[in-house]
């Protein structure tokens, strides 16, 4: 069985124009020691599906789906206590922002601490060694004298190692990851890169690694989920993603990629996402297709796998074309 | 070929953090810098985080005044008090979110520098204002709206056009793209290149994202904390690097390629505080190929084939 199967997620935000469907029945399947990669133009609803799922929306936030299962338990039905118990141990996040999640009032080693005790209920003395530890894990020099540390005295990508340190430090077995190297200089992702994949391999964790870094995405990824204003469109292994994409919003995404350019000009999707007030009606990509027929208005098809799931009418396949 | 931008060994030194108690540090931002930039080209800047590529930014546009070393705009020195000079060179910033005042309409934000460097009549700067959406693909009907009715690749092209607006010859492109979605990317690099073979200007782009620079850059110059540590036409620094921590830099850039061979090579360590930069090569604690004579001098940046290096045991 697998880890995490969520099915049918939507989520709606009260906004003073109405409601905005931010999420739009969106699955998300998971296994075990996974590595799953959620791609997808900016305000596609990555972080907020992830968010919905940690219980760390706003009130605002109106949360809907079939079914939201972890590790065996129905996260829609469990109680807040329980879930808070799963919630940063069981499955942890690191935020888009680092910055801004860990709070600047308190040294690194206070808030390894305070995790490490909230988790795992260990006494003084383990919770520093295992803070040590931690922060060796994530590749941080000295980390005996970082303890005492506060994040504004730490560079920003010892800062994004110190949250990856504390999202480790439960044991998860879900890891979320959200734009985690966005911020850093290459070496440094790779760095981390390098850390966040030994770690999946080694305990079995299973990562989400939401990125729009195409180039991280093929070199980490096992399984791509490609989001488009709130739906999943498309969803394969990473080989067939990159070389026989079935949806034209895959394709062309991968097409605007500057290391597929042949000559100076990039192919661009033309337009932009829809927003709030001009979501077409049928296939929301439909407005910027270079595939675009009459059917496409009305109802969308939902793909086969062999298609990728794919959300589209017209799904593109290489091997029948080529 | 003209020249557009020749720099010789700029050097920008702060002082930093001189307190009450404390001796004030002096940090080299930019310690050492030559170049020549052509009109109708591109010259990238690459390196990581706080290696000087800003830095460099504000002294070829003359927002900063450099602390040692010359620059010459077209053939003469950059002289900020030259509306010549003022006019020849413009920036662009990272991002387009804050970089253009959201209580102004777009007409206003285009319409500035005109008014503040011309003497043009309001009919003329208007009409001039809507050309240049025109000409970077917005519709000029939007001259009335504010920066937030756009998206952030429309709002990079606004703030290309406003650098256009005084007729430049060279564009500052401070991570130009860096905040934009891969789409939308690749619309903004599109008119960059369209702009640059109509206008001939010269582009000095700065960028972390080495994919982006191999497929723009004619010349590119690689950084590290301060320093040019090789410089080059792009396609030979892409193909061979000869510099350690090129070679690494490039060999840490995922490749958007999941059946292609890679073998990384992952630094270990940070870049150093340039507070207090380590004695030789700057590069030598992280370097795999550091020798005694790395700990204790630095290489000057030297030709070797075709491309400069500034390393005692250059590989490839
Ligand atoms: N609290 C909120 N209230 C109203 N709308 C919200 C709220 N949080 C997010 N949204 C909207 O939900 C949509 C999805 O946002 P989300 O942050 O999930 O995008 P994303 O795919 O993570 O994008 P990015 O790649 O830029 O991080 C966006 O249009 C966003 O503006
Ligand atoms: N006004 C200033 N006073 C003191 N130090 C400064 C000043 N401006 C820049 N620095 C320092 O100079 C160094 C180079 O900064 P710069 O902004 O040029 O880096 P960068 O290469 O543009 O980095 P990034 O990729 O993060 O934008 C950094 O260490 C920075 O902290
Ligand atoms: S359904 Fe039609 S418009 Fe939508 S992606 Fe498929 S081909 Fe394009
Ligand atoms: S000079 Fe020495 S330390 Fe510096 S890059 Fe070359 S080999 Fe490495
Ligand atoms: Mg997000
Ligand atoms: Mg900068």
């Amino acid at each position: 069985m697998g880890l995490l199967d969520i099915q049918n997620l939507s989520v709606d935000f009260q906004t003073a124009g109405g409601l905005f469907r931010a999420v739009d029945g969106v699955d998300i399947q998971c296994e075990r020691g996974e590595i799953l990669s959620i791609v997808g133009e900016s305000g596609s609803g990555k972080s907020v599906s992830m968010l919905a799922m940690m219980g760390l929306l706003p009130w605002t936030a109106k949360i809907n789906a079939d079914k939201m299962v972890f590790d065996g338990k129905d996260l829609t039905k469990i109680s807040k206590r329980e879930r808070r118990k799963i919630i940063g141990k069981d499955m942890a996040m690191i935020f888009q922002e680092p910055i801004s999640s860990l709070n600047p009032c308190f040294t690194v080693g206070f808030q390894l601490g305070e995790s490490l005790k909230l988790h795992l209920g260990m006494n003084r003395a383990e919770r520093k060694k295992r803070s040590i530890e931690l922060l060796e894990l994530v590749g941080i020099p000295a980390p005996e004298t970082r303890l005492s540390a506060f994040p504004h005295q730490l560079s920003g990508g010892m800062n994004q190692r110190v949250m990856i340190a504390m999202a480790l430090s439960g044991d998860p077995k879900l890891l979320i990851a959200d734009e985690p190297t966005t911020a850093l200089d290459v070496t440094i992702q790779a760095q981390i890169l390098d850390l966040l994949v030994s770690l999946q391999k080694e305990k079995e964790m299973a990562l989400i690694l939401i990125t729009h870094d195409m180039g991280v995405v093929a070199e980490t990824a096992e399984r791509v989920q490609v989001q488009y204003a709130g739906q999943r469109v498309e969803e394969q292994h990473v080989t067939g993603l990159f070389t026989d994409p079935h949806h034209p919003y895959t394709s062309a995404l991968l097409n605007a990629l500057p290391e597929r350019a042949v000559g100076r000009k990039l192919p661009s999707i033309p337009g932009v996402v829809p927003g709030q007030y001009d979501r077409p009606t049928g296939c929301l990509f439909a407005p910027r297709c270079a595939h675009v027929q009459d059917d496409c208005h009305g109802n969308v098809t939902r793909q086969s796998a062999e298609l990728g799931n794919a959300l589209c009418n017209h799904p593109l396949n290489a091997k029948v074309t080529a | 070929m003209s020249t557009a931008i020749n720099a010789v060994d700029l050097k920008k030194h702060y002082e930093v953090g001189g307190g009450m108690f404390r001796k004030p540090g002096l940090v080299k931002a930019l310690d050492g810098a030559s170049f020549t930039l052509d009109a109708g080209k591109t010259l990238a800047v690459v390196g990581e985080s706080g290696c000087g590529k800003s830095t460099l930014a504000r002294l070829v546009t003359m927002i900063e005044t450099p602390t040692e070393g010359s620059l010459d705009i077209e053939g003469k020195p950059a002289d900020s008090s030259s509306v010549d000079h003022r006019k020849a060179v413009q920036i662009v910033f990272q991002n387009p979110y804050s970089s253009l005042n959201p209580r102004h309409k777009i007409r206003t934000i285009l319409e500035e520098p005109l008014r503040l460097n011309t003497d043009m009549s309001a009919e003329d700067r208007g009409k001039r204002a809507a050309q240049t959406m025109e000409r970077v693909g917005l519709r000029p009907e939007h001259i009335e709206r504010y920066p937030h009715m756009f998206s952030g690749g429309q709002r990079q092209r606004i703030a290309i056009a406003r650098a256009l607006m005084l007729n430049p010859r060279v564009l500052v492109l401070d991570e130009p793209v860096s905040a934009l979605d891969l789409s939308i990317q690749a619309q903004v690099l599109n008119i960059l290149a369209d702009l640059q073979a109509e206008l001939g200007l010269a582009y000095l782009f700065i960028s972390h994202d080495l994919s982006v620079v191999k497929h723009i850059a004619d010349d590119v110059m690689v950084m590290y904390l301060g320093k040019v540590v090789e410089s080059g036409a792009a396609k030979d620094v892409f193909a061979n690097p000869r510099h350690p921590y090129t070679k690494a830099l490039l060999s840490a850039t995922p490749n958007a390629d999941p059946v292609a061979k890679k073998e990384r090579i992952v630094l270990t360590g940070e870049l150093p505080s340039p507070l207090n930069p380590p004695a030789g090569c700057a590069f030598n604690p992280r370097c795999a190929y550091a020798s005694d004579k790395c700990r204790t001098s630095a290489p000057a940046l030297e030709k070797l084939g075709d491309v400069e290096v500034a390393c005692y045991h250059p590989v490839g």
